[in-house]
């Protein structure tokens, strides 16, 4: 039962690493934008959601109302006034630029907040939970999974059933001819790092409630939401729903065997899909 | 005379160091019908990428409706109203015969185009519309590129090879399709391998040759050794 009890918190916790994820595998997907500084954008969620949280004492969870739009905001007004300058057919200039962005974010956050960690306090609900079975499942994790797929749902239905997700799909196709349609393709991606960063916003803000977090805690989060990503397949978001449960599962099934193996069983799931399907398992098809 | 709905002055044209296009003079009256024909190189692609945005020029090369718009990126020449069906199709894989369509509509411009009207002149379309763009036939993507840009409602439509690569069958019918789209008011330069094509559905032809105008003239006045002298560069 113990190892179904893994299996199933395994699955859970995927439902945060997806949420790491999908900021990182939709800019990818539109923009072919590979955002270094993705992990920290998250932390920084997260110490927006501590000041809204702290100065005006409400719940974290109500804190994404202030959260979302903010990071959305900044996401567009980021990538309209910087990241749009460096995307080319060179890939190189967007990595450097987001590697920079990485280590402005990093030594802002600790200036302004040391590198003592952090926590939000969600209450009662970091520690309630159901019971399935014999299984105890908390309801964090429960909300953080359910959170997950109804974020994935909604760019998902966004993607195939609206004239942006529409214009997304074009300008990711062929930036070229869609510029033909009268699409501002830099308006376009503006719009996609907005959405994007409102996605990071919500995993900030979970990332907040369920562990303790500092200015360099974003590297880790950027590994994991590459791993998910690439797992699942580039591009694809139920594929990275897919990736972070993997990642997540395979995490907890390594702590069942040794507690250190944790983060090394993600690893070893990641490197084990990447040689035998390096197009991860659910890759997007177009073409 | 009434002032050319399109004018171009002097336009040069440039990729990297290599010149494609030498000091061109064009105008085009509205609701006139441009042929553009010349061989392989001539710089008939280069011609409808400058005039579409999609290479900048000098901004005051390209004069549409008076006001300069060579410098304009190619979405802002799209929402004045010029259209271009791009020389291969270039339909969007990841979108349905239908989105491909609809996000030819997006700019919401008035007039007679829409879905219906499309799928009136291109039926098979209408049969096809949920079917991902890349699994139709070079034909019917070809009416789907020529759709997607009527869509737009467009002035001034430019078709860039609009019969290249496509089955004899296939070209009759665009070609029969064309007067439809032209007859409605609508200016249109059209860039054609086929030099007998171009000058059926021509009020006007320009040929091109080397990145230079060689020839001009009205297509039922032009002799086919004039036309020949100038396509191959002979004297």
């Amino acid at each position: 039962m113990d190892w179904v009890n893994a299996l199933v918190q395994g699955t859970l916790l995927g439902g945060l690493y997806a949420l790491f994820a999908a900021g990182l595998s939709l800019i990818f997907g539109i923009m072919r934008l590979v955002n270094i500084a993705h992990g920290d954008l998250i932390v920084l969620a997260s110490y927006l959601g501590l000041v809204v949280v702290t100065a005006t004492g409400m719940h974290p969870l109500l804190a994404l109302a202030v959260a979302v739009p903010a990071m959305a905001v900044l996401g567009y007004v980021l990538q309209h006034g910087i990241l749009n300058q460096t995307l080319g057919d060179d890939l190189l200039p967007p990595l450097l630029v987001t590697f920079g962005l990485s280590v402005i974010i990093q030594n802002a956050l600790l200036e302004g907040f040391t590198a003592d960690p952090q926590k939000m306090n969600a209450g009662a609900i970091e520690t309630a939970s159901v019971s399935v079975g014999s299984l105890q499942l908390g309801v964090l994790p429960i909300l953080t999974f359910a959170t997950a797929v109804g974020v994935i749902a909604a760019l998902q239905w966004m993607f195939y059933n609206t004239a942006l997700g529409r214009a997304f799909r074009a300008v990711s196709d062929n930036q070229e001819i869609a510029q033909l349609m009268g699409l501002n393709r830099r308006h376009i991606f503006g719009l996609a790092m907005g959405l994007a960063l409102g996605v990071t916003a919500i995993a900030g803000i979970f990332l907040g409630i369920r562990t303790s977090f500092d200015p360099s805690a974003g590297a880790s989060r950027l590994i994991f939401g590459f791993e998910a990503v690439i797992i699942g397949g580039l591009g694809n978001l139920w594929g990275t729903l897919a990736g972070g449960v993997i990642l997540g599962v395979s995490q907890t099934l390594g702590a069942k065997i040794d507690p250190g193996y944790q983060i090394l069983a993600g690893h070893i799931a990641f490197l084990v899909v990447l040689a035998v399907r390096p197009q991860g398992l659910f890759p997007r098809v177009s073409g | 005379m009434a002032e050319p709905l399109l004018s171009i002055k002097g336009l040069d044209s440039h990729y990297g160091d290599f010149q494609a296009l030498y000091g061109v003079d064009m105008s085009l009256a509205e609701g006139e019908v441009l042929a553009i024909i010349g061989a392989n190189g001539a710089g008939k692609t280069t011609l409808m990428r400058s005039i579409s945005g999609l290479m900048s020029n000098g901004a005051s090369q390209i004069t549409y409706r008076s006001q300069h718009i060579g410098a304009l990126r190619a979405d802002e020449v799209a929402a004045r109203g010029i259209a271009l069906v791009p020389e291969g199709r270039q339909l969007f894989p990841s979108l349905s015969v239908e989105e491909n369509l609809l996000i030819g509509g997006r700019m919401h411009r008035k007039g007679p185009w829409d879905l219906t009207a499309v799928f009136e002149l291109f039926p098979i379309l209408k049969e096809r519309r949920a079917v991902p763009s890349t699994s139709l036939s070079g034909g019917q993507q070809q009416m789907v590129a020529i759709g997607r840009a009527l869509m737009s409602n467009p002035d001034l439509i430019l078709f860039d090879e609009i019969s290249l690569g496509l089955a004899p069958i296939i070209i009759k019918s665009i070609y029969e399709a064309l007067p439809g789209i032209v007859g409605t008011g609508m200016s249109a330069m059209i860039v054609e391998q086929d030099i007998s094509k171009a000058l059926s559905v021509s009020d006007r032809l320009y040929c091109l040759q080397e990145g230079r105008v060689a020839l001009e003239g009205a297509s039922n006045e032009v002799s086919r050794e004039a036309i020949s002298a100038a396509y191959f560069g002979v004297t």
